[in-house]
């Protein structure tokens, strides 16, 4: 079967961003860029189906700037076999847009598993899997830590607030990732050459018929409040001390 | 305005954090309707109309709602959405499984994680792992969010006395089955609800380690126990005990970090909370800049030193 993967290309994780002087957005110029976490775990699960048998090609697909170009060749590296660029305004898109668009690759493509990360860093919405589950009319398995494909069926396991849920969803299925799910590896140098040579196609939202301008507006962006920097306490009797009579909290 | 607000129950008792959505549903103002979706859920239902500001809740009774499935919840919200201004779940699992899906269905955008109310349609979310603050505007006809909550305080369980209307059930989608669930039990309070919190990290060198230097900890204050991801991920405590940006988000009135360096995606989950003590046993850790009371030393003298003197 075919396995659809969503990827998105943010801001690496280990960067710690800075809100623009005039509050528009956050500084992201000269700011090192990666696969998005999640999405890579989305990736890497797919590769992994693939090298049981279940799955016979992964397409993926990554919508925003041309640069993103980047991240689907890292994806390719790691062993899909093709890619799908759409290329769109980021700021045009709001999650139910980007859902929209992936509906449209997903009907072109006819996959029977989708894959996304269960959300993205730098957004934090955590929306766009079960968004496209809806346009699609099919289940979804969230923030999932197993899959297993059984014939025409897919069990997820899913991690839940009190602990984990296992659910069973009919293909065509959505499945977005948690950290849990399983470990990426890393692009050996000769798959990255490999990667170059793959295909990939370059499409823009008209191209699905979907119309952008998200309806929600970013009034603005603002630096957390900071907190004020503490102490140093030299003993356990100290902290003891401090805590029962300057912070009063036990 | 009429505000829609989906419980969050497990068929027996109303979840805590229903009270939270409720007090932000309060400061949008408006008439406040609570959606029991469930299975044998009378009791959610009564226990719903008591929460002060409620003025009404609506009981949709049927199997198909017993394990919360995204599919069959969303539909039941989807078809009675349009007739409300806003709907709102709480930013738990169960609220951002179903409320996108819904959100999809009625074709308008969400908003996830409202931190504060600026007015009807204005709202502020943390993004970038908490490194940064939005205000969003939503010009939808429909506005929905999930809503953090720690920045809410829960309204009373007591004191309202809505009508409880039975609503006819939109079915089971038929495109998912619960399998089965596992729970982790526990007899000390909900971390995400907890006044204390202690979190262990990759310094507490291993799950029977974090136990025996924590748990006494832990019992004597009463609190919630927590963890990094790389006390999770090295198989020290199961997942749903992670506290950042990928677990639970926390904001107790103390948070004891001990062995945890404070790594962007954790302190994305803690730091809103009134005091931090980190115990660790590295001068350079980030965890300290965030941290009101730091302590060097090596956590496993620290540790049982400091429940001997509280």
């Amino acid at each position: 079967m075919k396995a659809l993967v969503a990827v998105k290309r943010v801001v690496d994780a280990n960067v710690k961003v800075r809100v623009k002087p005039d509050n528009s957005g956050v500084d992201l110029t000269n700011v090192k860029m990666s696969i998005n976490p999640f999405c890579e775990i989305a990736v890497e699960e797919a590769v992994r189906l693939k090298e049981k048998g279940t799955v016979s090609e992964i397409v993926v697909v990554s919508i925003g700037p041309k640069e993103a170009q980047e991240q689907i060749r890292s994806s390719m590296a790691l062993g899909a076999d093709r890619g799908i660029l759409v290329e769109a305004d980021e700021n045009q898109l709001g999650a139910l847009e980007i859902a929209k668009i992936l509906k449209g690759v997903v009907e072109a493509e006819q996959p029977q598993l989708i894959l996304l990360g269960k959300q993205a860093i730098d957004d934090d919405s955590n929306q766009v899997g079960q968004m496209l589950g809806a346009l699609l009319g099919a289940g979804q398995g969230t923030f999932a830590s197993e899959v297993k494909v059984e014939g025409d069926k897919v069990q997820v396991t899913r991690e839940i607030d009190g602990g984990l849920q296992t659910v069973e969803l009919a293909l065509p299925a959505i499945i977005t990732t948690d950290l849990r799910l399983n470990e990426p590896r890393y692009a050996a140098l000769p798959n990255i050459m490999k990667a170059r040579k793959k295909p990939l196609d370059t499409k823009s939202p008209a191209d699905y018929g979907v119309n952008l301008a998200t309806k929600l507006k970013t009034v603005k962006v603002e630096a957390p409040a900071e907190r004020k920097a503490g102490v140093q306490v030299k003993s356990v009797d100290e902290l003891v001390e401090k805590l029962k009579n300057e912070a009063k909290v036990i | 305005m009429s505000i829609l607000v989906i419980a969050e129950h497990d068929n027996k008792a109303l979840n805590g954090a229903t009270l939270n959505v409720v007090a932000a549903a309060q400061k949008i103002g408006g008439d406040i309707t609570v959606l029991v979706a469930g299975s044998g859920a009378q009791a959610v239902a009564d226990q719903a109309a008591k929460v002060a500001g409620v003025s009404k809740v609506l009981l949709a009774d049927d199997a198909a709602y017993e394990n919360q499935l995204a599919e069959n919840v969303a539909k039941l919200v989807a078809s009675i959405g349009s007739g409300y201004s806003h709907i709102l779940a709480a930013s738990t699992t169960t609220g951002k499984n179903i409320l996108p899906r819904a959100a999809a269905l009625l074709d308008v955008s969400m908003i996830t994680d409202i931190t504060a109310v600026d007015s009807a349609n204005t709202f502020k979310r943390p993004i970038y792992a908490g490194n940064a603050i939005a205000t969003v505007q939503s010009d939808e006809s429909i506005v929905v969010a999930t809503v953090r909550g720690t920045a809410f305080d829960p309204v009373a369980a007591e004191g309202g006395s809505a009508a409880v209307e039975a609503l006819a059930s939109a079915g089971d989608a038929g495109i998912s089955k619960f399998i089965n669930e596992e729970i982790v039990k526990s007899e000390r309070p909900e971390l995400t609800a907890a006044r204390i919190v202690v979190s262990g990290g990759r310094g507490v060198g291993s799950g029977e380690n974090y136990h025996t230097v924590l748990d006494p900890l832990a019992d004597k204050l009463g609190a919630a126990q927590g963890a990094s991801r790389a006390a999770v991920d090295a198989g020290f405590v199961p997942n749903d005990m992670q506290v950042g940006q990928t677990g639970k988000i926390v904001a107790p009135e103390l948070y004891i970090a001990v062995g945890i360096s404070g790594a962007i995606q954790h302190l994305a989950g803690m730091k809103d909370s009134k005091v931090i003590v980190a115990i660790n046993k590295d001068e350079e850790a980030p965890i300290n800049a965030v941290a009101d009371y730091w302590l060097v030393g090596d956590l496993n003298s620290v540790v049982p030193e400091l429940v001997s003197h509280i």
